[in-house]
């Protein structure tokens, strides 16, 4: 029953041999020209396409400078209450790369060294919205979705899912300078510098690889 | 009188022929009523018998003009026109709105406000791609619901769901990234809560952001990197779709309303044959 192996490929005695035939070949020339047309295609979209995407997605990789704002002498802050400031933290976009920082000097009662500052960031921990001191209850308020943060920057209510950001902190030359963001857990260790909305602790965090856009924590 | 290509040809009438009456004008040898007209009217037919002649192009506008369509096709049909011809506006709107704005984080309000408050009907055209934009989104969802609730989104028809929910996705996306443009508090707090939420997805979210943002922080990159997905990339995926979406419409055909299926005798439940 089995048939030929030429007339199975085609190339029965009847048919006349396409030019260029040759005892044993095992691609027609018409397929060689075809396959190398597409791989030429092939290289031309991939000579245009991955410069262009690489050129879209690069920002993902690129860690901008670390920038120190100066914001006054040491002997303003207090333990007790924040003072703020408003610090630059993206150039060249007017108003909309300031951000303001609550800023005050450690406390003892807190266990925490009093030659060292805490700069809390206002950006809520739930979707970014700028929260406010408000000092008469010595909270932290968020106006969207009505996260409530304590002195510490700790979540005592909404829907925020870890601490307020903090900003690192040095003293340089009598000036207290503020430095690059980063995010904190619940027992506020400090960690990579994560968007709103994202865990700093249990399983979820694992939910959130860390991005090269942000700068490590301190030590 | 040349004659048309015979697909554009008006059928004719039942008893139109047959009972004495006149074909056409030329076919009878009669004088034309009116000579000016007629020698338009020849013109005209000659440019589209040219046309036709070089581009076959009749046969295809008439599968896509003159198609069947089922008894009982209504008002409730026009839905996806209407939401193309939201589209076009917010096109041609957006088109020239681009004449004046300055996607510039320093620039883009008070570019904004300029062709508000200073060029000649400027509010009105910022007007019509601010609320047509909403149109769109409403016509879009009343078309889908049309669609569902006809039960138009059945075999043969599931692929043009599938373009269709594409096409809602991308018109929402060109929602959010448009809401940014005019760069006043709402639009930058808005966006900068869009981000932190596309942020919060598992995984690809962080770098999904990063990749909005242009970083981690709202940066002058990223204005003008919204304004390119509104303006270039969204709008040619959503051309490109819709294309796709009409060809599918006119290649399969519209549905019959569920009513008049279900009063249908079982002879009559065939597939509408167009083009």
């Amino acid at each position: 029953m089995a048939e030929p192996a030429d007339k199975k490929r085609g190339t029965s005695p009847e048919k006349p041999k396409p030019a260029g035939y040759f005892e044993g070949e095992t691609m027609t020339r018409r397929t060689v020209f075809a396959l190398a047309g597409q791989a030429a295609g092939g290289v031309a979209v991939a000579a245009v396409a991955l410069p262009v995407v690489g050129f879209a997605v690069a920002p993902i990789f690129d860690r901008p400078e670390e920038t120190w704002e100066g914001v006054g002498s040491p002997d303003d802050f207090t333990e007790d209450t924040y003072r703020q400031a408003v610090i630059t933290i993206v150039d060249g976009v007017g108003d909309s790369g300031k951000t303001t920082v609550y800023i005050r000097r450690g406390s003892p009662a807190l266990d925490e060294d009093p030659n060292e500052f805490i700069a809390i960031s206002t950006r809520c921990a739930h979707l970014g919205c700028p929260v406010r001191f408000v000092r008469a209850a010595g909270n932290f308020i968020c106006p969207c979705h009505g996260g409530v943060y304590d002195f510490e920057g700790q979540v005592i209510g909404g829907p925020p899912v870890r601490p307020l950001d903090r900003f690192q902190t040095r003293v340089t030359g009598g000036t207290l300078e503020i430095g690059p963001r980063y995010s904190v857990t619940n027992d506020l260790e400090p960690v990579r510098a994560r968007d709103p909305g994202e865990y700093t602790g249990g399983i979820w965090e694992y939910l959130y690889p860390p991005r090269p856009t942000t700068a490590p924590p301190p030590n | 009188m040349p004659k048309l290509p015979s697909a554009l040809r008006k059928p004719s009438k039942p008893g139109e022929r047959g009972n004495g009456a006149r074909r056409n004008g030329g076919a009878t040898g009669e004088p034309e009523a009116h000579p000016v007209r007629g020698k338009v009217k020849e013109g005209a037919i000659d440019v589209v018998g040219w046309v036709d002649e070089r581009t076959g192009a009749s046969p295809f506008l008439t599968g896509l003009l003159l198609r069947k369509v089922p008894k009982g096709t209504n008002w409730f049909y026009t839905l996806g026109s209407a939401t193309l011809f939201a589209f076009v506006v917010q096109a041609l709107t957006g088109v020239f709105l681009a004449m004046y704005y300055v996607p510039s984080a320093t620039e883009a309000y008070e570019s904004i406000s300029h062709l508000t408050n200073d060029v000649f009907l400027g509010e009105f055209v910022r007007g019509l791609h601010k609320w047509g934009a909403t149109m769109m989104i409403i016509l879009i969802f009343l078309h889908m619901g049309r669609t569902f609730f006809f039960g138009a989104y059945k075999y043969p028809r599931e692929l043009n769901w599938v373009i269709g929910v594409v096409l809602l996705i991308l018109t929402l996306v060109m929602g959010l990234t448009g809401y940014l443009l005019p760069f006043d508090n709402r639009s930058y707090w808005a966006t900068i809560v869009a981000m932190n939420i596309t942020a919060s997805g598992p995984i690809v979210g962080p770098y999904l952001a990063d990749f909005l943002r242009a970083g981690s922080e709202f940066t002058a990159t990223t204005l003008p990197r919204f304004y390119s997905i509104h303006m270039l990339l969204v709008p040619g995926l959503i051309i490109a779709l819709i294309g796709a979406h009409l060809y599918l419409v006119v290649k399969l055909g519209t549905t019959a309303p569920p009513w008049l299926r279900a009063q249908a005798k079982p002879k009559s439940l065939r597939e509408e044959k167009v083009g």
